[in-house]
C-alpha cells in the first residue's frame, strides 16, 4: 500500500507503546555488546593496546581482590544513599541540587560531635549523638529551601545550589579551627578511635552497606505504598490537582525536603564515621551531583538505582585501574568508560522509540536510477 | 469531478494503537465537508496528516489530482492546505498583522505594511471583522480564530481544515463563522470542518464523512441526512437522542451563595457579588462565555479559590435550615470534607486538576480518599474495585485499569473523572464543561448520569456551553457575564436567543452593548 510514496523519508522515528520485558533486555544486551565493540576499536586504534586485556583490567578494578570489591561497595553505598535521599524530592519535582551541601552538613555535625565529645561519653551515646546531629544538620539544610519554596515560591534550584557553598565554607572554617597548627586535619580521634564504626562480620564497611540495603527497601515502599509517598507523587504531577485533592502542598514540600535533607545528613554520618573518620570540603566528593543522575535514570525506583550506582562505580574503578595499569592518561581511560556509559544510556532511546528505515523497494529503485 | 484533496488507504498507528486504518475520502472543490466521529475515532489524526504534523504509515494523498508528499507544515502550505487547530498557534504579545507575517517565507522581505494591505484585502473579500493592529492577548477567542483563518488564507490556502471551531464560540459567533465559511465556499475554497454538534453539521456542510474507530464508515450528502442517521453511522448502532428532564422531587435549599466575589492575582474582580440558591434534586445550569467567572465560581465553592470579604456560601444538609448549616467560605477542600459535606467537583481542567495524568485509574480513584483510615500505608483494594466498576459501567476504553490515564482519549478521561465524583455519593455535584470535546454518545451518557444524581436528590451545578443542552437538561439557568449574575431563567420557558443575549450584554447597560 505504500506505492506512490516515492519520497518517503529514509528514516522515521515511531514511539513504541509499552515495551515487553524481553525487548528491553535484548536492547540492553545489544547495547553492552555494541559498546564493547566500539570500545575495542577505540582501544586498538587509538591506544594500540589489546582490547581483551584492557577489559580484563577494567573488570579487575572492582573484582580483583576482596579489598577492591569492598572499596567499590563502600563508594557505591555513599552514592546510592544520596540517590535514595534525592528520590522523594525529585519525585515531587523539587529540584534539590543541594545534596552535596546536605551531606557535608551531616558530615560536619558528625565530625563536630567526634571532636568535642569523643572519649568523654560512652561510645553508644557518642554514636547516637553523631547520628542525631548529622540527621538534624542535613534536615536543616533541606528545610530552609523547602520552607522558602512553600511560603515564598522561591526557585529551589538556585537556593539549594547556593546552600552548597555555604556548607563548603562552614566545613573549611571548622577544619581550619580543628587542625590548629597541623598541616592537615588527619583522622579524627586517631588514638581513641572514638566514634569510628566497628567492623561487622570482619568487614570494615558492612554497617554502611546494611543501612543502605535497608533504605533501598524502605524508600521503595515509602514512595510506592505510603500515604505520604502518594502525596509526593500528586504534588509532583500538579499542584492544582494536589489542592483539589485536599493536600496541603506547602506542608508536603517542607516535610519531603526535611526527609531528603535528613537522609543526606545520614550519608554524611556514614561517610565520616564509617569510611573517612575525617572531614574535608571534598568529603561528599561530587556524589551529591552524580546521585542526581542515578535518581533520574532509575525514575526513582530504588532497586534500579542500586544497579545504576553499581554501573557508575564499576566504570569509575575500571577507568582508574586502566589508567594506572597501562600508564594511560586519565582522559583515555575516561573515554573507554564513557563509551560504555554512552551506549547503555543511549539504549533507552531504542526502548522508547522504534526507528523505521525505508530502504526496501524504493531503495533499489533509486539505486537503479543511479 | 476534480477533488481538492483525496486520501487513499491512509493508515497510521501509534505503538500498538491504530489511529486510522485504510481511510479513503475526498473533498470536492468548493465544498464544505463535515468530518464526524466519536472521540478517539481518529479525526484529528487524519487531519494532522494532511496538515503535515504526522506522516502516514501507508496510503497516499492527492491534491487536485496529483500525488503529493506532505512531510511538514511547510509542504502542506505549499499544497494550499491550512489547518486551524483546536489550540491556536498564535503569539500573544504580537499584533494580528505580526502573527500573519510570521508565516512569511524566510526569503521574503519583512514588510508589515504590505502584509497588512494584503490581509485587509482578504478581510474585505470574505467580510472578516478584525483589527489588524490589535494584540492577540486582547482578543476574544472568536477573534483569535478569525485571525487563524486569515493567516491560512494569506498563505494561499485553498483547503481549510477547522478542528472543532465552534466548541468555544457563542451561538452568535458561530453564526458569524458560518457566514464567513459560506463566503469562502462561494469563492471556490474547500473546507473540512470537525464538529461534534450535529445540528451544525446539518446547517453548514454539503457532505458528511464519518469515521468510526479509526475506519472510514462512509460519506453522505447532508441534504439526505438526519441526526439519528448520522449518530447511528458514527456509533454503529441506534442511539436515543433525547435528553430527559425529570421534575424535581421535593426540592429544598442545599446551597446558598450570597455576595460571592473573587479578585484575582492581577487585582481584577473576576466574580462580582454573585448571589443564587441551589436546590436538591435540581440541575442549575450556569451559562456564559468562557472566562466570565464560571471557573472561579465553582472553585470558590469548592474551597480552591480565596473569596473576598463578605462572601458567603452556606451549605444546608437537609430540610432543616438552621440546625447544621455550614459556612464553606474560608475552608480548605479537606476542611469541607471533614465537615461531612459531600461536595463533588468535575473541574474544567481534567488532567491538570481533577486527575493525575501519570497515575493509573486505580491511583486516581483514591485521590480524594487516600487519607482515610489510620494506617500510614495506602489501601488500594477499594480503589481497584471502584476502578473496575467504573470501567465496566461507563465503558471506559483502556488497556487496563493500571494504564496511566493520560494515555486515554479525552472522552474516557472524562468518564473516569465523572465516575469517581459520582461514586463519592455527593450531595452537591459541580461540573464544569462536563461534555466539552466529548462525542455525542459519551455526552448522552454523562447527561444520563447527571439525571440519575438529580433523582437521588443531589443539587447539581452544571456549567455548560451548548445552549441547546442547557435548555433541555437544566431546571434553571444562571447567566454569568463579566463575573456578574446577569439573570436567572427558567429553563423550561426560556429561549436560546434570550440566554445568548444575556451572555454577551450586561443587563444594566443594554444600549451600549459590548457584543
Amino acid at each position: 500500500m505504500a506505492q506512490g510514496n516515492k519520497h518517503e523519508p529514509l528514516l522515521r522515528i515511531v514511539k513504541r507503546g509499552e515495551s515487553p520485558f524481553r525487548l528491553k533486555l535484548l536492547v540492553r544486551i545489544a547495547a553492552v555488546l555494541l559498546a564493547l565493540i566500539a570500545d575495542a576499536l577505540f582501544i586498538y586504534f587509538v591506544t594500540g593496546l589489546d582490547p581483551l586485556a584492557v577489559y580484563t583490567t577494567m573488570f579487575q578494578g572492582t573484582f580483583s581482590t576482596p579489598m577492591r570489591f569492598s572499596w567499590a561497595m563502600r563508594d557505591l553505598a555513599s552514592l546510592l544513599l544520596i540517590g535514595i535521599a534525592l528520590a522523594p524530592a525529585f519525585k515531587m519535582r523539587f529540584w534539590n541540587i543541594g545534596a552535596e551541601g546536605q551531606v557535608l552538613m551531616g558530615a560536619l555535625a558528625t565530625a563536630a560531635v567526634m571532636v568535642y565529645y569523643g572519649g568523654k561519653v560512652p561510645n553508644a551515646v557518642l554514636y547516637a549523638a553523631m547520628l542525631v546531629a548529622a540527621v538534624f544538620a542535613g534536615a536543616l539544610w533541606g528545610f530552609v529551601p523547602g520552607w522558602f519554596k512553600a511560603r515564598l515560591g522561591t526557585n529551589e534550584t538556585l537556593f539549594t545550589l547556593m546552600m552548597n557553598y555555604v556548607a563548603i565554607q562552614l566545613v573549611a572554617c571548622c577544619v581550619n579551627i580543628w587542625r590548629g597548627q597541623a598541616s592537615g586535619l588527619g583522622k579524627l580521634n586517631m588514638r581513641s578511635k572514638a566514634g569510628w564504626f566497628p567492623q561487622l562480620f570482619g568487614q570494615r564497611y558492612n554497617i554502611n552497606l546494611i543501612i543502605v540495603v535497608l533504605l533501598v527497601v524502605l524508600m521503595y515502599c515509602y514512595l510506592r505504598y505510603s500515604k505520604q509517598g502518594y502525596e509526593i507523587a500528586v504534588v509532583g504531577e500538579s499542584e492544582n490537582t494536589a489542592r483539589y485533592a485536599g493536600i496541603n502542598v506547602g506542608k508536603v514540600i517542607i516535610r519531603t525536603m526535611i526527609l531528603s535533607g535528613a537522609l543526606c545528613g545520614l550519608t554524611g554520618f556514614l561517610i565520616v564515621g564509617g569510611r573517612d573518620q575525617t572531614i574535608s570540603t571534598t568529603t561528599a566528593g561530587g556524589n551529591g551531583f552524580t546521585a542526581i543522575i542515578v535518581a533520574w535514570l532509575a525514575k526513582f525506583n530504588t532497586f534500579y538505582m542500586a544497579l545504576i550506582s553499581f554501573l557508575l562505580i564499576f566504570l569509575e574503578k575500571g577507568a582508574g585501574e586502566i589508567a594506572s595499569a597501562y600508564n594511560l592518561n586519565d582522559f583515555a581511560s575516561d573515554i573507554i568508560a564513557g563509551i560504555i556509559l554512552f551506549f547503555i544510556l543511549g539504549s533507552e532511546f531504542f526502548i522508547n522509540y522504534k526507528p523505521i528505515f525505508h530502504l526496501g523497494k524504493h531503495g533499489t529503485i533509486t539505486k537503479e536510477a543511479a | 469531478m476534480e477533488y481538492a484533496i483525496e486520501l487513499r488507504h491512509i493508515t497510521k498507528t501509534f505503538g500498538s494503537v491504530v489511529a486510522n486504518h485504510d481511510v479513503s475520502l475526498s473533498v470536492r472543490k468548493g465544498e464544505i465537508l463535515s468530518l464526524l466521529g466519536e472521540n478517539g475515532s481518529g479525526k484529528t489524526t487524519l487531519m494532522n496528516m494532511i496538515a503535515g504534523i504526522y506522516y502516514p504509515d501507508a496510503g497516499e494523498i492527492l491534491v487536485e489530482g496529483k500525488p503529493v508528499e506532505i512531510r511538514g507544515p511547510k509542504d502542506a502550505y505549499a499544497c494550499g492546505i491550512g489547518m486551524v487547530h483546536q489550540h491556536f498557534k498564535l503569539i500573544d504579545v504580537f499584533t494580528a498583522a505580526e502573527n500573519i507575517a510570521l508565516v512569511l517565507d524566510r526569503r521574503e522581505k519583512y514588510d508589515l505594511k504590505a502584509v497588512k494591505d494584503k490581509a485587509r484585502a482578504i478581510c474585505e473579500r470574505y467580510r472578516f471583522d478584525i483589527d489588524l493592529d490589535q494584540k492577540v492577548y486582547e482578543m476574544s477567542v472568536s477573534q483569535k480564530q478569525t485571525l487563524e483563518i486569515i493567516k491560512m488564507l494569506y498563505h494561499g490556502a485553498q483547503l481549510l481544515i477547522l478542528d472543532e471551531p465552534t466548541a468555544v464560540l457563542t451561538p452568535q459567533e458561530t453564526e458569524k463563522l458560518f457566514a464567513v465559511m459560506r463566503n469562502m465556499k462561494a469563492d471556490g475554497k474547500s473546507i473540512i470542518i470537525i464538529t461534534h454538534k450535529l445540528h451544525e453539521v446539518l446547517a453548514i456542510s454539503d457532505r458528511v464523512a464519518i469515521l468510526r474507530k479509526g475506519e472510514y464508515a462512509g460519506t453522505v450528502e447532508t441534504c439526505a441526512a438526519t441526526e439519528a442517521m448520522l449518530t447511528e453511522m458514527m456509533v454503529g448502532k441506534k442511539v436515543e437522542l433525547n435528553i430527559e428532564r425529570p421534575e424535581p422531587v421535593n426540592p429544598h435549599l442545599r446551597l446558598s451563595v450570597h455576595n460571592l466575589s473573587v479578585t484575582n492575582a492581577e487585582g481584577v474582580k473576576v466574580l462580582d457579588r454573585v448571589t443564587f440558591e441551589a436546590f436538591s434534586g435540581e440541575i442549575l445550569g450556569i451559562a456564559g462565555i468562557s472566562g466570565n467567572g464560571q471557573k472561579e465560581l465553582l472553585e470558590a465553592i469548592a474551597g480552591l479559590q480565596a473569596a473576598d470579604k463578605d462572601s458567603s456560601v452556606v451549605y444546608y444538609p437537609d430540610d432543616d435550615r438552621d440546625s447544621t448549616a455550614e459556612q464553606l467560605i474560608g475552608k480548605t477542600p479537606r476542611d469541607i470534607r471533614d465537615l461531612g459535606v459531600h461536595l463533588s467537583f468535575v473541574p474544567e481542567d481534567r488532567l491538570g486538576m481533577g486527575l493525575v495524568g501519570s497515575m493509573s485509574m486505580v491511583d486516581n480513584m483514591m485521590l480524594k480518599s487516600y487519607n482515610e483510615g489510620r494506617s500510614i500505608l495506602t489501601d488500594r483494594s477499594a480503589p481497584r474495585h471502584l476502578a473496575e466498576e467504573i470501567k465496566e459501567e461507563l465503558g471506559v476504553v483502556t488497556p487496563s485499569i493500571h494504564t496511566p490515564v493520560s494515555r486515554l482519549s479525552g472522552g474516557n478521561v472524562q468518564k473516569v473523572l465523572v465516575g469517581r465524583e459520582i461514586a463519592a455519593v455527593p450531595s452537591v455535584l459541580m461540573t464544569a464543561y462536563a461534555v466539552r470535546g466529548l462525542d455525542i454518545h459519551t455526552s448522552y451518557t454523562i447527561y444520563r448520569l447527571l439525571n440519575e444524581q438529580k433523582k437521588k436528590g443531589v443539587a447539581i451545578l452544571y456549567v455548560g456551553e451548548d445552549l441547546d443542552v442547557l435548555i433541555d437538561l437544566c431546571d434553571k439557568i444562571l447567566v454569568l457575564c463579566g463575573g456578574r449574575c446577569n439573570g436567572l431563567l427558567d429553563a423550561r420557558s426560556t429561549t436560546k436567543e434570550e440566554v445568548g443575549l444575556l451572555m454577551t450584554q450586561i443587563k444594566e447597560q443594554q444600549e451600549g452593548g459590548v457584543a
